[in-house]
């Protein structure tokens, strides 16, 4: 319950604040996630990339659609995926839930329900 | 608190500080480029990397926005292709329209070009480019700009639109958030500069240097004039071919010449470079395939009895494409045409009255002067028997990822010192060499297409062409009155016999430009009794016009177009259009029976046997599909190298390769010339040796291309247009277009070269116009106008240019609507 809350309000946030801020909001976004909502490192890193990811690989994707593939394809042929959009998609969901995950993982102390 | 809890504490803590480090760190790491690959974290951020740059194919061009700077308001009518049609009240308010437009599709081009012309490509590409701006710097670009700046400022209608034209483009800029910056910025991961006067300038003088730099390639020529003797110079690079159509017509009479330049007694003897080859080789060399077609008919040879005007410009083909295809309405005047994103007005087009375009003169207007400094600090050179003092400027070039570099350039008399010590490919040779530029020179080209774009006659654009200077330009003409007209315009020095070919002694004034071509000189064809007129970068005149005009002329085109224009009557749009499309090796024509003549097929290979019987069968046709234009260019090539190589090899092959034409000229006049023997064999080679050898070792790489599938013409020139950026981003070009011809013949497309624009207009009333250009009206690779015209210019195809009134556009548009409103 608390990992699926933590998530959502992850990808709540990181979307909030991608429209202000600049593209590393994310990791503030995560983070502050990952005090309120306190999990073990492990479970805490997986919710902020899972929403991160999941933040990214949506938006890139609908945008994508929208676009019938016309730049992923050019983008993925400039960076070495093979001009495969797919590809091109899960690779910015990566790296986002990478910067997401790390984050979120920085607080360590005992989880709440272990003190 | 126990021990062992504080352990545990400490080691929670370190692993914090630890994860904190490598977010950051990361966060760090993909927030700046390394080398070519961008930044990825901010690039792909879907909400500020790339993705924004991918326009939903049903994105609205069309909406409100309140800009500063614009007085009135004005209404942008886009069509299904994305082409504006601008309307005004005011010429003020257009040209900040087109300043916008401009910025809003093709910011990155103009941006880059400027950059480029001026000298700061190192400012992004970092240390490998320093070499290239220095150039730039030595050559006198921003000294050239400054120069134009200046004739604006002095005049008040061009300062009024110059300066409209920059606050059109920074109202774009300014109101840019960075997500939405072009594609390329977040690729380079560097922010746009803003626009200035200078820049618009600067892009005029990058077209004068693509256009009228070294056409006589001097420097080069000089290493020649060391090697060859003057009867064998005037052999393989003469002034005139046997098979030259100038522009006006063989057997017109030249009024004598005004000007008349004194050749200095001490000319034969004063030639740099007799003892040593130069030590660099020549810088900016024109591209070959750079020329264009332009031809006007009358309207006694057309069906509807209108004049019909064409023009093709020849270059380098781009995405984005150098081109943007607008018209401009104001209720006083309507024009349509190829616009010149980085400046204003229309640059090739037409309004309800008139029709023009352009080729290039590919007259030489850039001389190189030998220069003694007094000592390395290069303050004072010696000159009319004293030291005179240089004016120093000292260039500050800022590199990516490294210092800035400090470059000195002395000003001389003659212009500026682009090569002495500091900048040549070898620190042995101390040579210092000046650049006399008509570039340099004031001048305001920009108003001469503001007043074409009003033109209503002859009169009009007689007026108009005038005050244009560099680079000189075959203005083609038709009215809808029914006059044609061909100007070749431009200032061009009047020249002594042989003066600038080389470099020349910079001692004195003795080898100066004594005076200039007057304008009524220059030449040009008025409603001539046949009824057309072409220009195709061939010379301008026969051998009687009476100045000395040494240039960079391409014969060929200029042969076949004659040709057919003469052989025509009842002329159509449609005929235009294909002879726009012909592909004849008029060139071939006559080297064919030449080579099957010479070619002893008793010692040709297996393979040459069958390709020599290919080229026989050939229809001439440079189609895309045909295999005996590449045997034929494959074969010619080899030829040359086997014909020459010997003589030109002597000069480390920094020497002007002379050209097809020239050759093939020499050996149909006599075939036994002594430079056809090879002077590295003991033997003495017939031409019927050469040509059999050249074939020979032209069917083993033609082996190899039919091997891979690569013999046919297309498949082996590889048609592509490249994106600015050329190799670094292979993923932006459009590679593999199957399209006939070659930088010789009508649909002059080569490798990277070609038609970057077909026109054809009749001046009907309504006029009847068609174009095209290869690319697309946006220069955003997310878009999906960024290449939607390119297949159908490969195929041949036209779109219909309509000029509007501003009640039909609204009627006709279902597309976009874009309202600019002032914001007071």
């Amino acid at each position: 319950m608390r990992f699926l809350a933590a998530t959502a309000t992850s990808i709540f946030l990181c979307y909030l604040a991608g429209l202000v801020l600049p593209w590393w909001s994310i990791a503030i976004c995560t983070f502050l996630v990952s005090l309120i909502f306190h999990q073990r490192p492990r479970l805490s890193f997986l919710a902020g990339f899972l929403a991160v990811f999941l933040l990214w690989t949506s938006l890139a994707l609908w945008i994508d659609t929208q676009n019938h593939s016309i730049l992923s394809r050019r983008i993925a042929g400039i960076l070495p995926l093979d001009g495969n959009p797919l590809l091109l998609i899960l690779t910015t969901g990566f790296i986002g839930g990478t910067i997401g995950g790390l984050a979120a993982s920085i607080r360590r102390g005992p989880a709440m329900n272990e003190v | 608190m126990s021990l062992v809890d504080r352990n545990s504490v400490t080691s929670l803590m370190l692993r914090s500080i630890l994860a904190t480090i490598v977010t950051i760190g990361l966060i760090v790491l993909l927030d700046q480029s390394w080398g070519s690959i961008p930044p990825l974290g901010r690039f792909l951020s879907p909400q500020h990397g790339i993705w924004q740059n991918a326009e939903a194919v049903t994105f609205d061009h069309g909406g409100t926005e309140q800009l500063k700077g614009l007085r009135g308001s004005v209404e942008i009518i886009f069509d299904d292709r994305l082409v504006p049609h601008v309307f005004a009240s005011n010429d003020e308010d257009l040209i900040f329209a087109q300043g916008y437009l401009h910025a809003r599709y093709r910011l990155f081009q103009m941006d880059l070009q400027t950059r480029a012309a001026a000298g700061e490509v190192s400012e992004f590409a970092g240390e490998r480019a320093v070499r290239f701006d220095r150039q730039q710097r030595r050559l006198g670009m921003v000294f050239a700009a400054e120069a134009a700046v200046r004739e604006i400022e002095r005049d008040s209608v061009a300062l009024l639109l110059f300066n409209a034209y920059t606050r059109g483009v920074n109202a774009y800029i300014e109101n840019l958030a960075p997500e939405h910056w072009p594609l390329e910025y977040k690729l380079l991961n560097i922010q746009p500069k803003s626009w200035s006067n200078l820049r618009t300038a600067l892009l005029l003088k990058m077209m004068a240097k693509m256009l009228a730099s070294d056409n006589n390639q001097d420097i080069a020529y000089t290493n020649l004039v060391g090697r060859l003797l003057p009867q064998e110079l005037r052999l393989l690079y003469p002034e005139v071919h046997d098979s030259l159509v100038p522009i006006v017509p063989k057997g017109t009479t030249f009024p004598k010449p005004t000007v008349v330049p004194v050749r200095p007694a001490a000319a034969d003897h004063a030639r740099i470079g007799h003892s040593d080859i130069m030590s660099f080789s020549e810088i900016d060399q024109a591209n070959e395939n750079t020329g264009s077609n332009n031809w006007v008919v009358a309207g006694s040879r057309t069906k509807s009895g209108y004049p019909i005007l064409c023009n093709d410009p020849h270059l380098e083909l781009t995405l984005p494409s150098i081109w943007y295809e607008m018209q401009l309405s104001t209720p006083a005047n309507s024009v349509y045409g190829a616009t010149l994103p980085g400046s204003p007005f229309v640059i090739i087009g037409f309004n309800d009255a008139v029709a023009w375009g352009v080729t290039n003169s590919q007259r030489d207007v850039r001389d190189h002067y030998d220069i003694r400094f007094r000592d390395a600090r290069r303050n004072e050179y010696w000159y009319d028997g004293r030291w005179e003092k240089t004016r120093i400027k000292v260039e500050r070039i800022a590199v990516r990822g490294a210092d800035d570099v400090i470059d000195t350039v002395a000003y001389t008399v003659f212009g500026p010192v682009m090569i002495d010590h500091t900048f040549t490919d070898s620190a042995s040779l101390a040579k210092a060499v000046a650049v006399r530029w008509t570039a340099h020179d004031p001048s305001n080209e920009g108003m001469t297409f503001y007043r074409l774009n009003h033109a209503r006659s002859y009169g009009d654009y007689l007026e108009a062409i005038k005050t244009f200077e560099c680079p000189g330009q075959n203005f083609v003409f038709a009215s809808h009155s029914g006059d044609i007209a061909l100007w070749q315009q431009g200032k061009f020095p009047a020249r002594w016999e042989g003066q600038g070919m080389s470099i020349m002694p910079g001692n004195d004034n003795t080898y100066a430009w004594q005076g200039y071509i007057p304008q009524e000189e220059n030449p040009h064809v008025v409603n001539p009794e046949r009824g057309f007129i072409e220009s195709a970068n061939q010379r301008p005149t026969d051998a009687t016009y009476p100045y000395f005009i040494p240039g960079n002329y391409i014969t060929s085109r200029a042969v076949a177009i004659e040709r057919f224009l003469a052989s025509m009557q009842n002329i159509t749009t449609a005929d235009m259009m294909k002879l726009q499309q012909d592909v004849t090796n008029v060139t071939a024509e006559d080297a064919r029976p030449l080579l099957l003549t010479h070619v002893d097929e008793q010692r040709l290979d297996p393979a040459a046997k069958r390709y020599v019987q290919m080229f026989r069968m050939w229809n001439l046709q440079a189609t895309p599909w045909s295999l005996g234009q590449t045997i034929y260019d494959r074969w010619w090539d080899s030829l040359q190298v086997a014909l020459l190589d010997d003589e030109l090899g002597l000069t480390q092959r920094r020497a002007p390769w002379p050209k097809e034409q020239s050759i093939l000229e020499i050996l149909l006049r006599d075939t036994t010339l002594s430079f056809i023997d090879n002077t590295n064999t003991p033997q003495r080679e017939s031409l019927t040796d050469i040509v059999t050898l050249a074939l020979n070792r032209a069917s083993r790489s033609l082996a190899d291309n039919e091997r891979n599938k690569e013999l046919t013409w297309s498949t082996w020139k590889n048609v592509t247009v490249y994106h600015l950026l050329r190799n670094a981003v292979p993923a932006l070009a459009r590679s593999g277009l199957a399209v006939g011809g070659d930088g010789n013949m009508i649909n002059a497309v080569s490798h990277s070269h070609g038609p970057s624009w077909r026109m054809i207009v009749q001046m009907s009333n309504p006029v009847e116009a068609y174009g095209i250009y290869p690319g697309g009206q946006s220069g955003n690779p997310g878009s999906r106008f960024y290449d939607n015209t390119i297949d159908a210019w490969a195929r041949g195809s036209y779109n219909r240019l309509n000029l509007m009134k501003q009640s039909e556009a609204r009627k006709a548009s279902r597309t976009w609507v874009l309202h600019l409103r002032g914001d007071v």
